[in-house]
């Protein structure tokens, strides 16, 4: 195989195996974040707002983590900067 | 990833299609709240008058409940950002047009602009002298700490914004690929949610940072008062 080809192999597989994972334990953390905030919200429905409030804040910043892969996998897919090694 | 396009080349200034969607937004924008602002009455108000009064009332309430007594002051700042983004991130769905938001540039400039005003308000709020003494605090060995949170914190906010509405847009892209016709249109619902959602988000995030610079002073403050 020559390098170009085992390049776009081992890039493909690569952002394939990053996204699932990167996905995967973010959907954890979010899933039990939302648990213990209606847990937080059945114990105590007249703190509504404030909970909501920080949900929502807690829910960007673990969803941001799913982001970064998603942007690393991007880059890997289509704005490989190895790729010029492999050019030269 | 893909690249904007070029639109108009004077000299050494390219004006993309984002830049020009972005200045037509702002001009829009702008135009409404001015010519509908000119006459504004107590007794029966016109609808659209009551529309922009809500809008700012709510904006205010919610500061409120983050800064209480400081929310007259953040209102023009934290609700630009938001009428801003909301509607930089549903121009994606007219045809033709690109939100301006999923270029990582857009996201950037805000982000600098959230990061140099957490900073315009802490030192507003108390002097630059008891400002930057809470880098120090609880001791100077956290001062690395304070300053990578501070510059993680701003890339964080520009990536969010941009993966969020670029990735979104590529999915709407790749299933009319692969499906064909009309099939991504419960996607583009999607889109209307999502942008809503990272417009509150990137504002909430803005303020509550905001009010991080502002609070560690003030519990800075009624520390030395207690001791003194």
């Amino acid at each position: 195989m020559s390098p170009i080809e085992l390049l776009t192999v081992v890039s493909t597989v690569a952002a394939l195996i990053a996204i699932a994972i990167g996905v995967m334990f973010p959907a954890i953390a979010m899933g039990r974040a939302i648990s213990q905030a209606l847990d937080a919200l059945a114990r105590q429905p007249e703190a509504e707002k404030s909970i909501m409030r920080t949900l929502f804040i807690g829910l960007a910043m673990i969803e941001s983590l799913a982001i970064y892969v998603l942007v690393i996998a991007l880059i890997v897919l289509f704005r490989n900067p190895l790729i010029e090694y492999v050019l030269n | 990833m893909e690249e904007s396009k070029v639109l108009m080349v004077f000299g050494p200034l390219h004006i993309t299609d984002t830049v020009l969607s972005t200045w037509g937004l702002m001009l829009v924008l702008t135009l409404f709240c001015v010519i509908f602002t000119r006459r504004l009455r107590c007794e029966s108000p016109s609808k659209i008058q009551v529309l922009l009064e809500s809008t700012v009332s709510l904006i205010e309430n919610l500061i409120a409940d983050i800064l209480p007594g400081q929310a007259r002051k953040l209102v023009p700042f934290i609700g630009t950002l938001w009428l801003f983004l909301v509607f930089a991130n549903l121009l994606g769905l007219i045809p033709g047009l690109h939100s301006p938001t999923g270029n990582l540039s857009i996201t950037a400039a805000l982000a600098i602009v959230v990061f140099l005003s957490v900073h315009w308000y802490g030192i507003q709020h108390d002097g630059l002298k008891n400002y930057l003494r809470h880098y120090l605090s609880p001791t100077p060995l956290m001062l690395p700490f304070h300053l990578i949170s501070e510059i993680t914190r701003t890339l964080a906010l520009a990536i969010r914004l941009f993966g969020n509405i670029a990735s979104l847009e590529m999915a709407a892209l790749l299933v009319l690929l692969v499906a064909g016709f009309l099939v991504p249109v419960p996607l583009l619902l999607l889109h209307v949610i999502e942008a809503l959602v990272q417009a509150y988000i990137f504002g909430m995030l803005a303020l509550v940072y905001i009010a991080g610079g502002i609070q560690s002073q003030q519990q800075h403050k009624d520390k030395r008062e207690k001791s003194s």
